[in-house]
């Protein structure tokens, strides 16, 4: 599902330049559930900006589903993002003036899928993540945990090939955590691949390989037995 | 373009915009002021130019009025301060001399600029009232409203000398009762029997003329008042095309050769120039037309410029919003859109709002004047105009919105999505 060979990625700060990626090698095959950890400024979030083509490699290649992700212009890479690509970020970026369901639709609107279609499907996502009954409710009526469920149906609803979650639980307390993992690991028992950024071990547990990041390369990649997250909520 | 159909879109357009609305409100107020500006100015405008054409309406506008005074010079061995006489005969000399001139009326009159009025007597009702002496041309230059069943002066009452008479309205009502048709009715006038042929309106309005004036030919004008081939004053119209200025000097021109006067003597011969004033009315209503256009165009712009800085401000605001859009998949082309179509939709919006309110004003102001004598009609403003100005509002609002539009997509989506 997903290839990288030899990945460099500098950030450039006026006359210096940060080497943040110093030649990553790394494959995803489909349907795995894999935790990239790592201390604080490792360069976890710059390696999945990468990967979700927000951000573009300096060296390397990148494939993505048998296509390589190389010069893409702004347009190319949203329509991709749009049709490969989940993203769940930490601090959930529901768009504030926009219902749940709205919200979950959103990714839709920019498929090019009608607005019947889109509000069933946004609440058949919306169900799945438990919330149907909050449907019109705005993000400022939810709880955190609530927000971030929102969010992973509005990552599945543009069915993609690849969920991708910055620290998806960095803003969640412990049994909130437990139950958006608990979701997540049932949406990859459903067969979907999806990668999680995170420096808490007992999430990065909770998924079935872990990959750690340690000044700009990969120093261990293992695959573990999952901890289940239903025994804890 | 199907985007600007799709719900979705306006839902979105709503959103932001109600999000906040103090923001908003002002902004619309800026574009909303410009627009009644330019709607309120270029109307009243245009209902001041309407105004000035009604109240000359019954009088051609290139007309003018030459009468002769004193000399102010001697000349061929007259002496200073001769007093002038227009004759009859002048009539034919100036239509033989000048081609601009389309028709002249030599008219006489009592107690409009000196005598006294006639005494005018039915049976125990008396009163007084103007006398013009007058041929039936004089109608071709100033329109004179009949009622029904009346006539003006003809060619055969000149000839004949009949002694027949047009009174005004009040003078009808002086000495008539209501029911009573003054058509065909006899009444004297300093004494002498006439036959009343017609009642005409009175317009307001039009110059010295009034709702007592009465109108008979200038031969039984002349036989009654003992005036030889004397004429009080010319009415000329020049030709629509013709240049009234260069008209009226050639008119005093052969005037003071005919009645031997010193060329250069800028007195002898009076005139007032109609044609003269109403092109300077109109330059003012027209001046007034175009400052409003300058002033409502240059409040616009401003009201337009502050919508575009609100967007840029919102932009700023907005971007993580629009960062995690684009990672949802928005293309930068969809964003600037977005941007693009609030910006129009806002500068419409407050564009039509003004226009409303422009046209309650301009509608105010009309019933305020209706029936006063200022000189204002019709405040209207042709629908083109309006469009025209909406037509502008959607470009400018498309211009303007560029700028924040494409301040929002000049960001890398990982740079919005960074942004606390
Ligand atoms: N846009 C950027 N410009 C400059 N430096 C950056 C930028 N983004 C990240 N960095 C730096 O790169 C390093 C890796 O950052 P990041 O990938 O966010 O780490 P992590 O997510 O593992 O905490 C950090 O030292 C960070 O300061
Ligand atoms: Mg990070």
């Amino acid at each position: 599902m997903i290839e990288i060979k030899d990945l460099h990625k500098s950030y450039k700060m006026g006359s210096n330049s940060l080497h943040v990626l110093k030649g990553i090698n790394f494959n995803v095959e489909e349907g795995e559930l894999v935790a990239i950890m790592g201390s604080s400024g490792s360069g976890k979030s710059t390696l999945l900006n990468i990967l979700g083509m927000l951000d573009v490699l300096d060296e390397g290649t990148y494939t993505l589903d048998g296509v390589p992700i190389i010069n893409l212009n702004e347009t190319k890479a949203a329509k991709y993002r749009n049709k490969f690509l989940g993203f769940i970020f930490q601090s959930f970026n529901l768009i504030n003036y926009k219902s749940a369901a709205e919200n979950v639709a959103l990714p839709l609107y920019y498929q090019g899928v009608g607005r019947k279609e889109r509000q069933v499907k946004a609440l058949k996502y919306l169900e799945q993540v438990g919330l149907k009954q909050w449907a019109g409710h705005l993000p400022s009526e939810l709880s955190g945990g609530q927000k971030q469920r929102v969010a992973i149906a509005r990552a599945l609803a543009a069915e993609p090939k690849v969920l991708m979650a910055d620290e998806p639980t960095g803003a969640l307390d412990s049994k909130t955590s437990y139950e958006v993992m608990d979701l997540l690991q049932k949406i990859n028992d459903a067969g979907n691949t999806i990668l999680i950024v995170t420096h808490e071990p007992d999430i990065a547990d909770m998924c079935k390989r872990i990959v750690h990041l340690k000044d700009g390369v990969i120093v261990e990649d293992k695959m573990v037995d999952q901890v289940r997250a239903s025994q804890y909520v | 373009m199907k985007f600007i159909f799709d719900s979705n879109t306006w839902q979105e357009i709503f959103g932001s915009i109600g999000k906040n609305k103090t923001r908003t409100a002002i902004t619309v107020i800026g574009v909303l002021w410009g627009i009644f500006i330019y709607i309120a100015l270029a109307g009243a405008a245009k209902g001041l130019d309407n105004g000035f054409e009604r109240a000359f309406e019954s009088t051609a506008m290139n007309s003018m009025f030459v009468w002769a005074q004193s000399t102010s010079m001697p000349y061929e061995g007259f002496k200073t301060g001769r007093s002038l006489q227009l004759k009859l005969d002048d009539v034919n000399t100036l239509k033989n001399r000048i081609p601009e001139i389309q028709y002249i009326a030599p008219r006489n009159a009592k107690g409009v600029f000196g005598g006294s009025q006639a005494a005018v007597v039915r049976g125990q009702k008396s009163g007084t009232a103007p006398v013009y002496g007058d041929f039936p041309i004089y109608t071709k230059i100033a329109t004179k409203k009949i009622y029904d069943g009346g006539r003006f002066i003809n060619d055969e009452d000149i000839e004949e000398a009949r002694k027949v008479v047009v009174i005004g309205e009040r003078t009808q009502k002086e000495l008539f009762d209501e029911e009573e048709n003054p058509i065909g009715e006899f009444i004297r006038v300093d004494n002498i029997y006439f036959q009343i042929v017609g009642v005409h309106k009175y317009v307001p309005g039009g110059g010295f003329e009034g709702d007592t004036d009465m109108y008979i030919p200038y031969s039984t004008y002349k036989k009654l008042y003992n005036t030889g081939e004397n004429v009080d004053w010319l009415t000329i119209a020049a030709y629509d095309d013709a240049d009234v200025i260069q008209a009226e000097k050639d008119v005093k021109a052969v005037l003071k050769s005919i009645h031997r006067v010193n060329p250069d003597d800028e007195r002898a011969i009076g005139a007032f120039n109609l044609g003269e004033i109403f092109n300077r009315i109109t330059g003012f209503a027209k001046g007034l037309t175009f400052l409003s256009l300058i002033v409502g165009i240059a409040t616009i712009l401003a009201g337009v410029i502050s919508i575009g800085n609100i967007l840029l401000i919102s932009v700023k605001e907005r971007t993580k919003e629009l960062g995690v859009r684009r990672a949802l998949g928005a293309t930068p082309r969809e964003v600037r859109n977005l941007i693009l179509l609030e910006s129009v939709f806002l500068t419409v919006v407050s564009g039509i709002m003004g226009i409303v309110l422009g046209a309650l004003v301009l509608y105010g102001i009309d019933s305020a004047t209706h029936d006063s004598d200022f000189p204002y009609t019709n405040p209207t403003l042709p629908i083109s105009y309006v469009l025209g100005a909406l037509g502008i509002m959607v470009v400018l609002g498309t211009l303007i919105g560029l700028i924040p539009a494409q301040r929002a997509v000049s960001i890398k989506p990982i740079d919005a999505l960074r942004e606390e």
